[in-house]
């Protein structure tokens, strides 16, 4: 496996650890205690797993040409 | 003087550059490794009559903050090495030094971490939890130790190669990329295991 395919794997684990940080994040503000850490947190990770989600497919085309 | 072969054009037999056989034997050790002391992380956790929950022990924000900067450094190094791929030495210097900043970054508040749990009296020996936890993090910190030397050396005095071999060195920076998200790859395993779950 060449580093363009293992990082192309590395980002889409990323990704889905970064949805599941997020649901995480939800579900211990709203079921547990209004901590608005974890509020931020949620916010954070998906977003940040939004742009990996965009990141990986322009990397994977660029990664692709060369 | 009789060159190393296989450097640049790939075995037959192997279809790849030693190199690159020989960073996945190395990473197949390293999954055993890992896999081993995860192994003994899930007996532990299963065998205990109580097992405390990891966001109530540890730092979540700070270890999604280290999280994001490892990301962010696979994003760097998978970067410095297309540089170089484009003929961009300079871009490869400047994404290999980020990619070193930010695991010096990571390991910064590694640090900051132990700290804040050695001056609340926790230590290895204080629990399975805490034994399990150093002992993965501080293995997967040396691990980032590691690869902070070998790209330093490829962004210092390793880097002359390109002058003399661009693609043997296009090849070792590929090398070495494969090692740092095989790192990073640990990271993103270990933070849900030990923090959230």
């Amino acid at each position: 496996m060449s580093l363009k395919h293992f990082h192309i794997f590395f980002i889409v684990v990323s990704t889905l650890v970064l949805f599941g940080l997020g649901v995480w994040g939800l579900n211990g503000y709203f079921k547990h205690d209004a901590n608005g850490s974890n509020l931020i947190i949620a916010l954070i990770a998906f977003v940040v797993g939004g742009v990996l989600i965009v990141y990986g497919i322009k990397v994977f085309q660029k990664l692709k040409a060369l | 003087m009789e060159t190393i072969p296989y450097t640049v054009t790939p075995r037959e037999d192997t279809g790849l550059i030693n190199a690159k056989l020989g960073i996945w034997l190395f990473l197949a050790s390293e999954v055993m490794l890992f896999g081993g002391l995860f192994s003994a992380y899930i007996f532990l956790r299963l065998g205990a009559v109580s097992w405390p929950e990891g966001s109530s022990i540890l730092n979540v924000p700070i270890g999604t903050f280290n999280t994001l900067v490892l990301i962010g450094s696979s994003v760097t190094m998978v970067l410095s090495w297309a540089a170089l791929a484009e003929k961009r030495f300079d871009r490869f210097r400047l994404y290999l030094g980020l990619t070193m900043l930010l695991s010096l970054l990571f390991l910064v508040v590694k640090g900051f971490e132990y700290s804040e749990k050695f001056s609340h009296h926790l230590y290895p020996a204080s629990s399975s939890f805490m034994a399990i936890y150093f002992t993965l993090t501080g293995l997967h910190a040396l691990h980032i130790i590691g690869g902070l030397v070998v790209n330093g050396y490829l962004w210092g005095p390793g880097s002359k190669m390109w002058a003399s071999d661009p693609e043997r060195f296009t090849n070792r920076v590929e090398i070495a990329g494969l090692y740092w998200h095989f790192v990073d790859l640990v990271w993103i395993f270990l933070f849900p295991v030990l923090y959230l779950l």
